[in-house]
């Protein structure tokens, strides 16, 4: 039975922290730890001499772990390298899923594979979380400015809510515009007529 | 003209006015490109973002591809510099409790003196000092080295740490380094939080000291050689147009908006001019070419460049010199330079790799064409630098 492997999961944000130490677990018998505080981070992780450590591709600390993996003595090289350097797939996955991770040096590819896998697949949810998040919010706002634009022509000409409507729509379409950004340079326009 | 998409990478700093100027000012458009911009937040982002193509190609520290080389990095595939995007734009910056030892100990803060500079920082800091540069690879950790080495700092007493760009004035502020070397607007940025000094510009140390490259797969510049030519051509005439010195208060403005560095114009405007404000007391101090974009050649990637930077890692990494200066010349890539920007008129040298360090003033020099202006390129200590024959064999 090979001793478990402490895994170290850089990550300031808790809601994600947490399936990301979930989903590692779910695929072996790790030790987790994961760091939320971004200073002195080349100490903490030194201090814990971890065998893999995983960070978002994005955060900016990670150039102080490249620091640390690139230690000219082994002795003081705390994470090694990079994603096994032999599979440049791995690392190609690892990259687009927005993951990087250094990984102990002799650590074998059998080892380092499912746990990759596993933080690969956390990193993809997070990603489609975040565009659906996005899409969303940008979807409220453009009702929101929709039905002020609404609004403003109830008021102006007098007419219900469904000819407000239509009348955007039609304005749309024959300018070839999105409906969301007509309603937009309305609003706009009647704020500037208003004031 | 078709219209082709490349997808650029970016860390918010003056230096990477040459990709904003030639999206926003329409050299990209001009090339038939639609720049789509992409602002990172770490060095290794950007070089592992490049190297599984996510981005087309990226604004990098000029030793970042020779660490690739030299085989320091993740496993991805070879990357070329094909230009270099500027020159200096670094400054030397210390703490305040440095800057008062400094003064006690008459020190005029000329910004402009690298070896008076560096004794009295030798006197001032007695034991050990911790500098932040960006990156393992990069300009500033070779200055430093230098710089510092030369005035009497022994290398255990010297702790060089990363530290990426925007975050530098937070790690001063919380104790972690006691200096750092980085590009504009984060040291302007430091002296506006009333936590730091400016020493010096990165040119005092070396004149002419490559800051950024412009990076691309190498897979990439053969598959779609007519896009490399164009985006070559682009950076370099925002370049030319970013050297004219009435368009910098413009390009302060335009770099500085939200989508950008989004920061006060005023910061990076200061780097730009090379009206440099000191110390929070509002001194100020004239650096006449503190940056520079396309004049003297400084956008040709001298092979000799490689081999010097190849060198000084190879010395700290214990690996065999010569064969690493010999892979990381390859990596400059001095023929897709002439290939492409002979068109668009640039200057070209007669050769491709020189002595670094010979020039102590601006020289005008044959060019395959006439003649052309080379900057001057010497170091504050005299040093030279004679690459390796590019043709010899590496064993």
């Amino acid at each position: 039975m090979p001793k478990k492997l402490l895994i170290v999961v850089v990550e300031p944000d808790p809601d994600r922290a947490q399936p990301i130490a979930d989903g590692l677990l779910a695929a072996g018998d790790h030790d987790i730890r994961i760091i939320a505080e971004q200073s002195g981070l080349a100490r903490q992780v030194a201090d814990l001499r971890p065998d893999v450590v995983l960070i978002d591709i994005a955060n900016p600390s990670r150039d102080i772990l490249e620091e640390l993996a690139l230690a000219s003595e082994p002795s003081e090289r705390p994470v090694a390298m990079f994603v096994d350097r032999t599979d440049e797939q791995l690392t190609r996955s690892a990259i687009e899923a927005g993951i990087s991770a250094y990984v102990v040096d002799g650590l074998r590819p059998e080892r380092i594979k499912p746990i990759l896998d596993a933080a690969i697949a956390r990193f993809h949810m997070f990603q489609r979380m975040r565009t659906e998040l996005a899409a969303t919010r940008a979807a409220l706002e453009e009702r929101k400015i929709i039905d002020r634009a609404k609004a403003v022509l109830m008021k102006a000409r007098g007419i219900d809510e469904e000819a407000a409507y239509a009348l955007l729509r039609k304005t749309a379409m024959d300018q070839g515009k999105r409906l969301p950004d007509i309603a937009q340079q309305l609003v706009m326009a009647a704020g500037l007529l208003c004031r | 003209m078709p219209i082709n998409r490349l997808r650029l990478g970016y860390l918010p700093l003056i230096d990477a006015a040459p990709l904003i100027v030639a999206h926003e000012m329409g050299f990209a458009a001009e090339e038939g490109l639609d720049l789509d911009l992409i602002r990172l937040s770490a060095w290794a982002q950007s070089r592992d973002m490049l190297g599984a193509g996510m981005i087309d190609a990226a604004h990098m520290l000029v030793p970042m591809p020779i660490g690739q080389a030299l085989g320091l990095g993740p496993r991805l595939p070879a990357f070329d510099l094909v230009m270099f995007l500027s020159q200096g734009g670094q400054a030397v910056v210390v703490n305040t409790r440095i800057e008062e030892n400094l003064r006690e100990i008459g020190h005029g803060f000329d910004f402009a003196d690298a070896r008076a500079a560096g004794l009295a920082l030798r006197r001032a800091v007695p034991g050990g000092l911790r500098v932040g540069v960006p990156f393992h690879f990069s300009t500033q950790y070779e200055l430093i080295s230098h710089w510092l080495t030369a005035c009497g700092f022994t290398p255990d007493q010297l702790d060089l740490i990363t530290v990426p760009p925007p975050m530098m004035a937070r790690a001063m502020a919380a104790g972690e380094v006691d200096a750092f070397c980085v590009g504009e607007p984060w040291c302007s940025f430091a002296v506006e939080r009333g936590i730091a000094a400016l020493l010096l510009p990165g040119r005092a140390i070396w004149a002419a000291p490559p800051e950024k490259g412009l990076v691309l797969r190498r897979d990439l510049t053969e598959a779609r050689p007519d896009e490399t030519g164009a985006l070559m051509r682009a950076m370099w005439r925002a370049g030319q147009w970013l050297d004219q010195p009435e368009h910098r208060g413009t390009a302060a403005e335009i770099l500085s908006r939200g989508e950008y560095l989004d920061l006060p114009s005023e910061l990076a405007e200061r780097g730009l001019t090379g009206r440099m404000l000191i110390s929070s007391s509002g001194e100020l101090r004239r650096a006449p070419g503190f940056i520079a974009f396309n004049n003297g050649a400084a956008s040709f990637p001298w092979k000799s460049i490689a081999a010097l930077i190849a060198s000084r890692i190879a010395e700290r990494r214990g690996l065999e010199p010569l064969a690493a200066m010999q892979m990381a010349m390859g990596h400059f890539r001095t023929d897709l330079y002439r290939k492409h920007l002979r068109p668009a008129g640039a200057p070209l040298p007669g050769a491709s790799s020189r002595i670094e360090g010979a020039l102590a003033e601006d020289r005008v020099v044959p060019a395959e064409k006439g003649q052309m202006i080379l900057r001057a390129d010497s170091f504050f200590d005299g040093f030279t630098f004679e690459p390796p024959n590019p043709d010899s064999s590496a064993d």
